[in-house]
């Protein structure tokens, strides 16, 4: 006999509930953390190679422990806060762009349903923090405010480097943030839904309903690629790497905004550059490239896409200069936003006439 | 045009103001007064094409009257052909033309003339010192300036 | 209601990760606009002109190593052909020492043009270009290494010769190392002269015009760049550069961009030499034969009481010198380097005045910067290939 699985609702089995979402929060936490600092290893031995060098290898087998390491360093280092700044904005600022970076992660769908009996009825637990129902406009409010705590930074610090990297980054994010969000309009349109859920759920299909081409999912990236490059391009620049690094660009602004952060504060700055390319990888992959959907088990194939994505990300940064501030103004405004605005348009008409 | 084509246009141009012209090793140096630097060199560069001015400095034989020497290096790039203009100046009136009217490059090779050698440079935009502190006393490049440095011992050699 | 806006005044250096050493930028920025820029210079001045004044006309030539410190050889050659000049020994220069001599110094501008583009890359962004240059720049300075036993500050030439002869076996080693080098420059342009952004970062970026160039002094390859077809090697040869074959790449953009065609084209040119003058390179000896002014060979040293004279009377007392003045310029990888040597008769140089490239050079800066945005300065600094030690001596 099949049993339906029961969802878990916090009104009819509360402590279940309110535990499996504890683990739930503290898996999804912690393996984020981990990657985060796994990346900056990843990170360091891929451009490593590329350059025709080792990259980490001394701590650890493989230079494994170097995160490890470089955190335990950062963390016993003197923290010094200049006399000049503001000190409250001060301390609040990293906080404020590493804490939107972690929270985006609770809406994304990382696989399938667990299934698991208790008390002899059959429960379903989706892989997924919370399935809100407007997750995306979620994502996109919390990569808003990931912007506030740049600019804090860049003020309260009292330095002129600091400022410009904060203004710049604040130009930046804006502008971006505007064809980045209109670029994945589209897939509101297409997916008629906001849930991420529902959006993965939409990808499972056969590629634009025909049954003939099953084996091809209905993965968005083939329908709306446009969208994905706008998309994609418009998120390197929100995350601040290269080549749209122009908020701590090293040889221009020596740190740019956080030029007068030490010690542990500077490494929540890092760890956020990193969360933050987890995050939007995790979004890519959501919205375009069929979340968890796959050839594997559900979460990894998850885990999978998202290592891509920051591959990719990484391998952008081995090979491109850095734009320059005037250019990164018209990259966004004159060739993405309209870009971004005919894509709506096209997939409106396309819409209506299927 | 030869060297000496070159110097003969210019005695007779300026014929009171060319005080002698010595060859050596193939090089030509002119000397003439300080008074009209500024349209000898014009005339340098208009009339013969010197629209180089390769390096400017100021030499000190100190001893000898008049003691400083400024001098002007000066190309043609397209004869690619070298001359030397050399001007004396006086320690008590140290000073002489600027002629970064003439060459802009001039600016910073008189500014460096003047923060090492002491030789004031009249009517230039920018005279200050370059390449020493802007509190320096003294003009280090002059031979009566200690090679150790002001209110320093001189070395004498390891002690051992 | 018009807004209240001032200029803000920011200060770039002098420890400031592109200012490629103690140069000190005062910048005044309307936003990003640069409205003023005022370099100031002598954060490394150690009073080279003024020691050379004390030391013998030997030992000057390893303070000239710590001239433009990226091309110590290319310092030498113009110091030690100076003294040659004032020496009146210039035909005396034995053929071998002129090709060694002739190699070393083509080598030194790859190696300086591998550390220029490392950088400048690298102040765009472009972090990878740098650790390529800096593969190649490696084989160099172990060539160095081996010519000289220094990898940086080699001190090879001497006036009237060499230190030492060539090792065994390291002709071919610059041989090899030179003829893989055409491809590594491919390599390069590879990464960036196709590259959009590259393009969009140096086209049009820190113009300067034929005239104003000239004007303000600037020499080398950013003044080819503007269009002057003006090489020292080819058009005043010295220690025998008219007996090979090369090009001088000449670009009319005036840009950035164009300066980093000139420069790279300049080592592709500088290979070509590299490998004529090994050709050429036949055995002989490696120093002039003028006992009164050149160190004799350690084996005559030890064998032959007159070089054993010679050898004390120049190591105690140096080499006297006609009185007289003369300017040598050589085309060292930065533009002219120029020796103007003023000898009053005795064992030490009277005056040594150095005209140092990047120090004119420089003086294009704020022409150049002055009404574009805070990245372009990084950009003309780059392009310029400054290095500190040769500006402020």
């Amino acid at each position: 006999m099949v049993m339906t699985p029961e969802v878990l609702t916090l009104s009819e089995t509360p402590w279940l509930f309110t535990g499996v979402m504890l683990v739930k929060i503290a898996v999804a936490f912690v393996v984020t953390l981990l990657i985060v600092a796994y990346a900056t290893y990843a990170e360091r031995k891929t451009i490593g190679r590329m350059q025709t060098r080792m990259g980490p290898t001394m701590t650890g087998p493989k230079g494994l422990l170097q995160p490890i390491a470089d955190g335990l360093k950062l963390f016993f280092k003197e923290d010094i806060i200049p006399a000049q700044s503001h000190w409250a904005a001060f301390i609040l600022a990293p906080m404020m762009i590493l804490a939107p970076a972690f929270i985006s992660i609770a809406v994304i769908p990382f696989g399938g349903d667990l299934h698991f009996n208790y008390d002899g009825v059959l429960y379903a637990v989706p892989m997924q923090i919370t399935d809100l129902n407007i997750g995306l406009l979620f994502i996109i409010a919390m990569a808003g405010l990931g912007v506030y705590g740049i600019v804090l930074a860049g003020l309260a610090s009292n330095s002129k480097y600091a400022l410009l990297g904060g203004i710049r980054s604040t130009a930046q994010m804006i502008s971006y943030e505007l064809a980045v969000g209109l670029s994945i309009v589209v897939i509101f349109m297409l997916s008629e839904t906001l849930s991420l859920r529902g959006i993965v759920a939409a990808q499972q299909l056969p590629l634009w309903g025909l049954e003939s081409v099953s084996y091809i999912p209905n993965w968005y990236i083939f329908c709306q690629p446009l969208a994905f490059g706008l998309f994609v391009i418009g998120s390197m620049a929100e995350i601040n790497r290269t080549p749209f690094d122009l908020p701590e660009a090293e040889t221009e602004l020596v740190s740019g905004f956080c030029t007068e952060y030490s010690a542990m504060k500077y490494a929540l700055f890092f760890m956020a550059e990193y969360a933050n390319m987890i995050t939007v990888s995790a979004v890519a992959t959501t919205l375009f490239l069929g979340g968890w959907g796959g050839p594997f088990y559900g979460w990894i194939n998850f885990l999978l896409k998202v290592f891509a994505f920051m591959f990719f990300f990484i391998w952008i940064r081995a090979t491109f200069p850095r734009l320059r501030y005037d250019q990164l103004m018209f990259l966004g405004w004159k060739i993405m936003l309209p870009l971004a605005l005919v894509n709506i348009v096209l997939t409106g008409i396309a819409i209506l006439l299927w | 045009m030869s060297d000496q084509a070159i110097v003969e246009k210019l005695k007779a141009k300026f014929s009171s103001e060319v005080l002698n012209v010595v060859e050596f090793r193939g090089e030509t140096t002119v000397t003439v007064n300080k008074e009209q630097i500024v349209e000898i060199c014009t005339f340098m560069r208009d009339k013969f094409g010197f629209n180089l001015l390769c390096d400017l400095c100021g030499v000190d034989y100190m001893g000898t009257s008049p003691r400083f020497m400024v001098v002007y290096n000066l190309y043609n790039i397209a004869t690619k052909k070298r001359i030397r203009i050399k001007a004396p100046v006086e320690e008590k009136n140290a000073n002489i033309d600027t002629v970064s009217t003439v060459w802009g490059t001039a600016n910073w090779h008189e500014r460096e003339c003047w923060d090492l050698m002491g030789i004031k440079f009249n009517n230039h935009p920018d005279l200050r010192r370059i390449l020493m502190p802007a509190d320096w006393e003294g003009h280090p490049l002059r031979k009566d300036y200690p090679v150790q440095g002001p209110d320093r011992e001189p070395y004498q050699g390891r002690l051992s | 209601m018009a807004a209240n806006t001032e200029t803000m005044t920011i200060n770039m250096g002098p420890q400031h990760p592109s200012t490629h050493g103690v140069l000190q930028l005062i910048l005044e920025l309307d936003g990003e606009i640069v409205v003023k820029a005022t370099p100031h210079i002598g954060f490394l001045h150690r009073g080279i002109e003024k020691l050379s004044e004390h030391r013998t006309y030997h030992q000057t030539i390893p303070l000239t190593d710590r001239l433009d410190y990226l091309a110590p050889m290319s310092n030498n050659l113009g110091y030690v052909l100076a003294v040659e000049k004032l020496l009146g020994i210039t035909d005396e220069i034995p053929e071998r020492v002129q090709r060694i001599r002739v190699i070393m110094a083509e080598l030194t501008r790859l190696k300086s043009h591998l550390v220029w583009l490392a950088c400048h890359a690298l102040d765009i962004g472009a972090m990878t270009v740098f650790l390529y240059c800096f593969r190649e720049r490696e084989c160099i300075t172990d060539i160095y290494e081996k010519v000289s036993g220094a990898r940086m500050t080699s001190n090879y030439f001497r006036v009237g010769g060499l230190a030492e002869d060539l090792p065994d076996g390291l002709e071919g080693d610059i041989r090899d190392f030179v003829e893989s080098m055409p491809a590594h420059i491919e390599e390069y342009e590879g990464l960036l002269t196709g590259n959009k952004i590259w393009q969009k970062r140096t086209i049009g970026v820190g113009e300067i015009s034929a005239e104003a160039a000239i004007d303000i002094g600037i020499t080398g390859p950013a003044l080819r760049a503007s269009g002057v077809d003006w090489d020292l090697r080819r058009d005043n040869p010295y220690s025998g550069y008219e007996d090979y074959d090369f090009d001088v790449p000449v670009r009319e953009g005036c840009d950035t961009f164009d300066r980093y065609k000139v420069r790279l084209d300049e080592m592709r040119q500088s290979t070509r030499i590299i490998l004529q003058a090994l050709d050429k390179l036949k055995p002989g000896p490696i120093l002039a034969d003028c006992p009164k002014v050149v160190l004799p060979a350690k084996q005559d040293v030890v064998n032959n009481i007159e070089s054993l004279i010679h050898h004390f009377k120049i190591v105690t007392e140096g080499f006297k010198t006609e009185p007289g003045e003369i300017y040598q310029g050589v085309e060292a990888p930065k533009g002219e380097l120029g020796f103007y040597l003023v000898a009053d008769g005795s064992a030490y140089p009277f005056r040594m005045k150095i005209r140092p490239p990047s120090f004119v050079n420089l003086q294009g800066l704020p022409q150049m910067v002055e009404g574009k945005l805070l990245a372009d300065v990084i950009a003309v600094i780059g392009t310029l290939d400054i290095v500190l030690g040769e500006i402020d001596r």
